[in-house]
């Protein structure tokens, strides 16, 4: 228990880290988001640039970005009572509700409103990669200083989407994380993503310990879910909803970690479409009306190799001395453009070929809005031509990689030039560009053998680090309808057993709850390692089946967590760029990373009934049963003899006569 | 239901069937003959018809545009093939992954039990490639296949050209929602086998074949391309699979249905479709073509590249390009059309083929005989054998000897015993004494292992003459026709035509045979209508049906040669009709011949 135990630590450990640190590259990147004075004067100078005639209003209501538009005014951070109370009189309807929001406001006597603060950031990042595709995901955060649990403290929402925050606080949600995947992620084509998801639906929450009945708030929160994002999350129930011990920490700040107040689920079946993506658009600030979001118009969306949107709620450290917490709401969509279907094989990619859109503004709510393109195979321009170029350039590292990012300043007019809009253009230079690293995790699931008895589910795990073992935890979750065997569980790497040094497993039950399997695996370097179960099919009752029977049950994809050793620390002869001295022991924040995958989901065919045969089979067994059983049983139980002709009356009074006298009877 | 509880009644009936037992028989198995022979007669079957909603009304546009240029790449690959003298991987790699394909290898090692002369291969060693085009937006849970196969010499060339053509036009197309995988194997059905067994991780024959590492979730359908010329005049179906299973009927609809649309000729085993039922020539070319795909599924052998799909449960089928005299020709860009149209419909599937009908007989490409119909053929035949139980079961004069003393069942033990002790013999043997009969006698190793079975098969007549001193033949011809009755009936439940050739010839023998019986004639017959002398009808009437008539000379090869294969098949594919005759019918039949020869 030790070795997992020093994992599972290290590994929380490594989260916060993570967290810590990107809310510190958060910080860095945005400018100065923590100095509310500084931002303050910077926005208000950005915006008299902005703004031409039109008299500012006050956005003091969840609905800014509405009127907000009328007006095409905006202030993008936190802008104070007083300062709205300076505001010139408001005309319209909207501004008289803004009015009345504004006086009830003060009638509760709001605190003051420099604690209230919530900004807003947006970016772009588009990524070449090396099989000719091009990868964007976007990222969009509303960071907002408040306490949702207490619940007469606000009502007043405005960056931040009301609809999620009422969900916050009526469940108790400590953290939220959802998300939508139209395809599967091709790890060995395209790298790791940014944020990983698996295909279909995922929805997984941490409740605050104060909740009492977990699952009943579960259920509601499933529900209203469904609602807000058109989804059949209502689908989730008991039946594929586990607790995963391990697997899934929470990623916010925070302490609690007991598996109790967690709640996983995938849908695996889930269709992704427009439908989904108009809610989710509508919880930006700017909805899809000004900044990164023009870009995403749905049928440009769609006619993709990967589409996935998630959205990622948590507490987060305020400030670096991290003694109060402020509510993370992160949006992000990722979406993989094809070279073959949609470049008509010439490699070439623009903002206008991806989204037949251009920019031509930043979100005026946004603090910061940029666009990143990642450079780093280009260093000199050799590979791809980046039009226009822009002279920003930024360094980090992502997913244990140095990579260097050419960056566009959308809150900077002269990003857009001329033309007031900006295009970014990538021309390839070379037909090809050169082989990718081969991803250092990566996983792959299928079902073996025939037949609608039995089965096997055969799970592999590559590690193809040349030197570093790693331990992994292995999530699966399976429906109850197959029967795992799990005395058959076996887990080999490189022809040997390999003993997990932490299983824990839930077995299912029927029609109530699914398997959970959770194991921690070390990884041999540069190697294969097979994890194969076994199952039966089990015959579900009639009314049991989808609509759709034959086209097979969905089993969800596994999830792979691991800490990975760093391409960074890899490369151990890395000293031309970095002085002797700072490059000896690998740096500690770079020499592992935590990265998730998730296998590919399955589909299972059961053994499915003719559901035209019911019809037949009470006819022919009716007939059977009439016919054939009712004769047959005549034979088998009545015994066969001759009847003896009757007796005639004057024999049968002679015979009483001769039972009185006691003489023999006449026959 | 007064007949059978009135003892009267049930004794006019036991003794109508005891007196009319003969001719009751007799008329039975005509009746059987008769309506099996019906079965091709036109009114009396059904038009096939598309049960399949979802490749019903969806209507699809044909594009594909480039069938020179998918001659062009066939040439290519054709002069790669004979550069490197086999299977180009490396072109082949390069030119699916310049088509934007996900690419894979895969090789393989097989050990033939015995040289296989037909393909001239003992020691097969091969690599499969293919290429996966991944769909986009979906989530790697279902998959199409499209093989063509590297075969040797300068056959299939175009089939390769055509895959790698379609692959192309397909990559750019935005509509898949399944997976598609081209494949082009090596070795026609050895490399099949290891792909599909590498595919499901399973390894029901022992081969050697390196493990998959791309996959594209459950395969819902595929079909496998044969094309040896640029132009053809036909296309041809192959539906029969490995131990007689079938496709479901859509599929077959579904070609039809294209071959139709974009003006294609299209046969099926080669024949094709005629318009005058009325007409005896008419009448008898229907019964042809179902006899042939009688006789195709009952030697249990994939007849394609498709064949081993079926045990997956996938449905394939084999589409064949043939090229004869005919004026009429049809392009590769036609064909290439057609195959667009068939997978864009199977795309569009949202459950597995399993509407339609999967047991059925084909008279002709727009017919079928559903299982409800032919059943009743093998009905009529199997009954005959009940009636005979029932018959000696109710007239024990029968056999010259009452049931008064009755033999404790082990007295039949030994003949039982010793009829499948020969039956195991003639399984095992003749591959594994191969090396020791090469050793002794001038012969190949192929003829060593098809002439010991025939040696086994004949001493098994001579072998258990004297051993049931102590067996009333009774007792033993009642187990033979029950043994015979459950064989065939669970025979024709699994391939019905297998069933119905064996009922044919074997019932009347195990109908009629006593011990009292002329001796000489009653052994000819019995001999004559002996599984392998069926087998060797079958043969010679296969070659009659499909226009090829052989002397018995070629005939007497070509049945040495289908003993081999079946073999082989079994060996290599595990194909059950080997082990079936050896193993069970053939001591069945031994049992019959013991009551003949009952002193």
């Amino acid at each position: 228990m030790g070795a997992e135990q020093k994992f599972l630590v290290c590994w929380c450990a490594c989260v916060c880290v993570c967290a810590q640190k990107r809310l510190w590259e958060g910080t860095e990147v945005g400018t100065n988001l923590a100095d509310g004075a500084s931002d303050n004067k910077v926005d208000h100078v950005h915006d008299t640039m902005q703004a031409t005639d039109a008299p500012p209003s006050p956005p003091a209501k969840d609905q800014t970005q509405r009127f907000a538009f009328d007006e095409r005014i905006w202030e993008a951070t936190n802008v104070e009572i007083n300062l709205v109370e300076d505001a010139p009189p408001i005309r319209d309807k909207e501004a008289d509700e803004a009015d009345h929001v504004l006086d009830t406001m003060q009638t509760q006597d709001f605190p003051p409103p420099s604690t209230a603060k919530d900004q807003f950031q947006e970016e772009l990042v588009i990524k070449p990669l090396h099989s000719g595709d091009i990868y964007a995901s976007f990222q969009f955060r509303t960071q907002w200083d408040t306490d949702f649990l207490e619940k007469h403290k606000f009502s007043h929402y405005r960056l931040f989407p009301k609809s999620l925050g009422q969900v916050i606080s009526k469940f108790s949600v400590r953290e939220l994380h959802i998300s939508f995947t139209q395809g599967y992620w091709r790890t060995m084509q395209w790298g790791q993503p940014f944020l990983p998801s698996p295909p279909g639906a995922e929805l997984w929450v941490w409740f605050q310990d104060t909740v009492t009945d977990v699952d009943l708030a579960w259920k509601e929160l499933t529900n209203v879910l469904s609602g807000i994002f058109c989804a059949s999350l209502n689908f989730i129930d008991s039946t594929n909803t586990v607790q995963p011990s391990a697997s899934f920490k929470p990623l916010g700040v925070g302490n609690v970690t007991d598996q109790r107040f967690l709640r996983y689920a995938v849908l695996p079946r889930e269709i992704v479409c427009t439908e989904n993506l108009t809610p989710w658009k509508k919880l930006l600030p700017c909805g899809s009306k000004a900044g990164l979001a023009v870009l995403m118009k749905s049928e440009k969306l769609f006619h993709s190799s990967f589409h996935s949107q998630a959205l990622h709620i948590r507490p987060v450290c305020k400030d670096w001395q991290c003694k109060s917490t402020s509510w993370e709401l992160r949006q992000t969509l990722n979406v993989v453009f094809d070279l073959h279907t949609s470049g008509q094989g010439k490699r070439e990619w623009s903002l206008f070929k991806m989204f037949s859109r251009t920019l031509t503004e930043a979100c005026p709510l946004a603090s910061s809005s940029k666009v990143y393109v990642d450079i780093t195979d280009n260093p000199q321009g050799e590979l791809f031509e980046l039009s226009p170029a822009t002279p920003l350039v930024s360094q980090a590292v992502v997913l244990g990689d140095g990579r260097t990012y050419s960056v566009y300043d959308l809150t900077d007019h002269a990003t857009f030039g001329q033309t007031h809009s900006l295009n970014v253009l990538l021309r390839w230079r070379a037909a090809e560009s050169g082989e990718m690293l081969r991803p250092l995790l990566h996983g792959e699931r299928y079902v073996a053998g025939y037949g609608l008895q039995t089965g096997e589910i055969h799970t592999l795990v590559y590690n193809n680090h040349p030197y570093r073992a790693f331990p992994v935890l292995l999530l699966d979750t399976v429906p109850w309808y197959l029967r795992l065997y799990i005395h058959t569980l076996t887990v080999t790497s490189k022809g040997r057993d390999n003993k997990p040094s932490y299983i824990h497993y839930q077995p299912s039950k029927d029609r109530l709850q699914p398997h959970l399997l959770e194991m921690l695996i070390q990884l041999p370097p540069n190697s294969v390692t097979e994890v194969t179960v076994q199952f039966e099919r089990a015959l579900l009752k009639w009314t049991e089946y989808t609509p759709d029977p034959n086209h097979g049950f969905y089993v969800g994809s596994s999830v792979i967590s691991a800490l990975v050793p760093s391409v960074v620390a890899m490369d151990t002869n890395n000293t031309q760029e970095r002085p002797l001295f700072s490059s000896f022991f690998p740096c500690k924040e770079e020499s592992t990373y935590f990265m998730r995958i998730y296998t590919e989901p399955l589909l299972v065919n059961l053994p499915t009934p003719d559901f035209s045969m019911p019809y037949n089979v009470i006819c022919l067994t009716c007939t059977v049963v009439a016919v054939g059983y009712g004769s047959l049983y005549n034979l088998l139980t009545r015994t066969f003899q001759v009847e003896e002709p009757s007796q005639g009356l004057a024999k049968r009074l002679a015979n009483i006569i001769r039972r009185l006298r006691g003489v023999p009877l006449l026959t | 239901m007064g007949l059978l509880s009135d003892p009267n009644r049930r004794r006019a009936l036991t003794n109508l069937l005891t007196r009319l037992n003969a001719p009751i028989c007799v008329v039975c198995y005509l009746a059987g003959v008769m309506w099996f022979m019906g079965l091709a007669f036109e009114p009396f079957t059904l038009r096939t018809y598309m049960s399949e909603n979802a490749m019903g009304s969806t209507m699809v546009e044909e594009h594909f545009p480039a069938g020179e240029r998918a001659l062009a790449t066939g040439r290519e690959f054709a002069a790669h093939k004979k550069k490197v003298g086999g299977m180009p991987v490396n072109w082949l790699v390069k030119t699916m992954e310049s088509r934007g394909l996900e690419v894979f290898t895969q090789s393989f090692t097989r050990k033939l039990p015995f040289p296989d002369e037909n393909k001239e291969r003992y020691l097969v060693r091969g690599t499969n490639v293919y290429g996966i085009l991944r769909a986009p937006r979906a989530s790697r849970t279902e998959a199409l296949v499209l093989t063509a196969p590297c075969s040797q010499g300068n056959a299939n060339n175009q089939a390769v050209g055509l895959l790698l053509g379609l692959a192309q036009y397909f990559r750019s197309q935005v509509y898949w929602a399944k997976d598609i995988i081209f494949l082009v194997n090596e070795h026609d059905l050895i490399g099949m086998q290891a792909w599909l067994e590498g595919y499901h991780h399973t390894n029901t024959t022992g081969g050697d074949w390196s493990p998959l590492h791309g996959r594209g979730g459950s395969i819902q359908a595929s079909l496998s391309l044969e094309l040896s010329s640029d132009v053809i005049t036909s296309l041809d179906l192959v539906l029969e699979g490995l131990n007689g299973q079938l496709p479901n009927l859509d599929l077959a609809n579904l070609f039809h249905a294209f071959c139709q649309k974009i003006g294609v000729l299209c046969t099926i085993q080669g024949k094709l479709q005629r318009n005058d039922w009325e007409s005896t020539s008419g009448y008898s070319h229907s019964a042809q073509t179902m006899m042939l795909m009688v006789l195709k599924q009952a030697s249990g052998r994939p007849w394609g590249d498709h064949g081993l799909f079926l045990r997956y449960h996938i449905e394939a089928a084999t589409i064949r390009g043939i090229n004869s005299f005919r004026q009429y020709k049809t392009d590769t860009t036609t064909i290439g059309r057609l195959l667009e149209g068939m997978y864009r419909k199977l795309n569009n599937l949202l459950e597995r083929l399993h509407q339609s009908y999967f047991f059925y007989l084909m008279p002709s490409l727009t017919r079928f005989v559903s299982i409800g119909y032919y059943m009743p053929a093998f009905g009529l035949l199997a009954v005959i054998l009940l009636l005979r139980v029932s018959f000696h079961l109710s007239d024990r004069r029968g056999l010259g000897v009452g049931l008064t003393r009755y033999p404790g069942v082990l007295s039949i033990l030994t003949p039982v015993v010793i009829s499948h002790m020969t039956g195991v013999a003639l399984y095992c043997l003749p591959v594994m004494s191969q090396e020791m009969a090469v050793q002794h006698f001038p012969v190949s190793e192929t003829e060593a292992v098809v002439l010991t079975a025939i040696a086994i098969y004949t001493a098994g007549l001579a072998l258990p003459h004297n051993t049931h001193r102590y067996t009333l033949p009774l007792v033993l011809k009642l187990v033979a026709l029950l043994y015979l009755a459950v064989l065939l009936g669970c025979t024709a439940l699994i391939n019905f035509s297998l069933g119905f050739i064996l009922a044919l010839s074997l019932v009347p023998i195990a109908a009629f045979i006593t011990p009292h019986t002329h001796k000489p004639l009653s052994a000819a017959i019995m001999v004559l209508l002996s599984p392998g002398c069926t087998l060797l009808y079958c043969v010679l009437i296969f070659q009659e049906l499909q226009e090829t008539p052989v002397s018995l000379q070629d005939g007497w090869m070509l049945f040495l040669s289908v003993i081999s294969q079946g073999i082989l098949d079994h060996s290599l594919y595990g194909s059950l009709v080997y082990p079936l005759l050896a193993l069970l019918i053939y001591p069945c039949w031994l049992l019959l011949w013991n009551i003949l020869f009952w002193k």
